[in-house]
């Protein structure tokens, strides 16, 4: 396939914004203005940016703890991204989320789930609502190949192909659920096979090829849109970081993680596109400064943005004050 | 003046449905046999022929996926009533009830609500055994974030779905087994209640009998016979557990001094315990004697008639806890 440049570089600064953001996230969490669970998404930036980039902006996104990458593209800022996750009034839920549980209404982002699978039966619903009101929107659900041994995947599975529902399940197969490898913890390892045994059509491709990644999707998104019921696609990838800041990484080996980080998703993408005289260094370096500008400002937005004040803590709970 | 007619517990919660589907095109409802079979407790009779498949959804049998996908519904803007069989299932969806529908509003900082209505039966009477059988709707009031109401009258039944509907927040309506097929007279043109607030049954001077659900008919017996004896209890039904309309319990206790609280929970833990706990913290020099309990006894529901009845707070129970504490003897 042919790329358009335009849209090529984009493909890349979303990638590189995410990275941008993770990296600065981990040396945040080094330097302790964040705390809690960390989970960084840094190899797996293809995923996001090339299944977003095949969604209409008023399609409701649903993801799990891994999800700063899909807040930013789904368009929650920089700054309210970073002040959520160190704790800040001015973070996306007043610091009552955390880096767990981003959410953006306007963006129809639902999610920041951190219990593994428990979005699957909401981005369900999500389909429901919006079908049975007329729309055509498609919800896409991400989630790892974790969630495929949760009753939840085969429940919400079943349920949307039953009532063929637009619903495009992107599994982010890392391999890893935590510090499990599929392998240890699932009998059928294929999880298209899953998918396909519950009436949903699935396709696996390579999850660290963004061109491969949101071509599948914008044929697929087609499809589910169209009326056809839900899908599924299986996209092979893999997280460079430990699964959250607390994981010493002793269950996969050094040169598995080398390997990996050879099909670098950014990287790859890079070289592509030089090759194809769609890159030259200067248009490289601009997006990497302006990803790094944008970000730095976010980390600024977050020092100085105020602590909530703790007398707000019980707002939020009902829509109306109640006492319990 | 009044008009009323005769009326089932049972048909009054259809006629609440009945109503909302009529009145709201985002109102529909899902659940396992709620459609062809016509609801496991024959709640839903009737209605997947008034109002379509479209909007009678029989679910698989998947608690989490249909409770979560209600949840879903409701963030795109519909109005599920979700209905799980018993309380007993709803275990099975707890992640998604406890983790989702209580917590999205506030962990999105009130970007999300959930303006969910999740119905299910509750608490023994029917020989269903342990696993069809208890009382966990304690449990759920635990939890911020939702709400729980009880309708224990024909009114509260007719009347507390259209004002869950109108909720922006989920809300849990339990249903007691023992009630569906109880008769009574209500008002033909009967409609929305207050879902919060509780309400004083009986009025009385002597004792105040906090109870809810299921066990106040039960209750109002028992202060029928106590009349009979020259004590007058107070019959207060709570009617939300959550939120907890400690004022009424309050006021209530000022009144009379004395309080047996009636729960068909177990008592470790249960809700009898908070209600119990707040008089002790709100109106302790105001009681003439400590607060009493009348609960479930602490075993697994048992199916044999006889050894489920045992377990429950009986009237002799709860006319006992009364007489022990030293009225209604001159």
């Amino acid at each position: 396939m042919s790329l358009d440049r335009a849209h090529a570089l984009e493909l890349l600064r979303s990638m590189m914004r995410i990275r941008r953001l993770e990296e600065r996230a981990a040396e945040l969490y080094q330097a302790e203005k964040i705390r809690g669970f960390l989970h960084l998404y840094i190899g797996q930036e293809a995923v996001a940016a090339g299944v977003i980039a095949a969604l209409q902006p008023g399609d409701p996104v649903v993801a799990t703890y891994r999800e700063h990458g899909h807040a930013l593209l789904r368009g929650i800022s920089a700054d309210a991204v970073m002040a959520e996750m160190f704790g800040k009034a001015g973070g996306c839920s007043g610091g009552r989320g955390g880096s767990m549980h981003l959410f953006c209404t306007g963006a129809r982002l639902y999610g920041g789930n951190a219990i593994v699978g428990g979005g699957l039966p909401i981005a369900a619903g999500l389909a429901l609502g919006d079908k049975m009101q007329g729309r055509a929107d498609v919800t896409a659900v991400f989630f790892g190949e974790g969630s495929a041994a949760e009753g939840t995947f085969s429940e919400s599975l079943n349920l949307a192909a039953l009532w063929k529902l637009p619903v495009l399940f992107v599994c982010e197969n890392n391999l890893y659920a935590m510090g499990t490898a599929l392998s240890r913890s699932q009998s059928q390892t294929d999880v298209c096979v899953k998918a396909r045994a519950q009436g949903v059509p699935a396709e696996s491709v390579d999850g660290m090829d963004v061109v491969a990644v949101e071509e599948a999707a914008r044929r697929v998104v087609a499809r589910v849109r169209g009326g056809g019921g839900p899908s599924f696609l299986e996209l092979h990838t893999y997280r460079f970081r430990a699964h959250s800041m607390f994981d010493p990484e002793l269950y996969r080996p050094k040169a598995e993680v080398e390997a990996w980080r050879k099909r670098d998703p950014i990287v790859r993408f890079v070289a592509r596109l030089r090759d194809e005289g769609l890159l030259d260094d200067e248009t490289l370096r601009g997006i990497e400064e302006g990803a790094a500008a944008e970000i730095e400002a976010a980390v600024a937005f977050a020092e100085e943005s105020p602590w909530e004040d703790p007398a707000t803590l019980e707002r939020h709970l009902y829509a109306e004050p109640v006492t319990p | 003046m009044s008009t009323t007619r005769r009326i089932t517990y049972r048909e009054a919660v259809r006629e609440a449905l009945r109503e909302a589907l009529q009145r709201d095109p985002r109102v529909f409802l899902m659940g396992e046999d709620v459609g062809a079979y016509g609801g496991c407790f024959a709640v839903s009779k009737g209605l997947l022929a008034e109002f379509g498949e479209e909007r009678i959804r029989d679910t698989p049998l998947s608690e989490a996926a249909f409770v979560g996908a209600g949840i879903g519904a409701a963030l795109a803007g519909m109005r599920p009533i979700v209905e799980v069989m018993t309380v007993n299932f709803a275990l099975l969806a707890l992640d998604q009830i406890v983790n989702n529908a209580a917590l999205l509003r506030h962990m999105s900082g009130g970007q999300l609500g959930v303006p969910l209505v999740i119905r299910m039966a509750t608490g023994p009477g029917r020989q269903l055994a342990a696993q069809h059988s208890h009382s966990l709707e304690g449990w759920l009031a635990h939890i911020p974030g939702l709400k729980v109401a009880v309708p224990a009258t024909l009114e509260d039944a007719r009347g507390m779905l259209a004002a869950a509907l109108a909720d922006p927040d989920p809300v849990l309506l339990f249903e007691s087994i023992r009630l569906y097929p109880t008769a009574g007279d209500l008002a033909v043109d009967a409609g929305a209640v207050p879902l919060e607030g509780a309400a004083v049954r009986r009025p009385g001077r002597d004792v105040s009998l906090v109870t809810y659900g299921g066990a106040l008919p039960r209750v109002l017996e028992a202060a029928g016979q106590l009349a009979g004896r020259g004590v007058e209890a107070e019959v207060l039904d709570l009617r939300c557990l959550r939120p907890l309309d400690t004022h009424a319990i309050l006021a209530s206790v000022t009144k009379t001094r004395r309080a047996v609280v009636i729960d068909e929970g177990w008592r470790s833990g249960s809700l009898a315990a908070e209600v119990s706990a707040r008089i002790m913290e709100n109106a302790f020099y105001e009681l003439d004697a400590p607060v009493a309990r009348v609960c479930s006894l602490e075993v697994p529901v048992p199916y044999a008639r006889h050894l489920e009845e045992a377990t429950l707070p009986t009237v002799e129970r709860i006319v006992a806890a009364v007489e022990e504490m030293g009225i209604g003897h001159g």
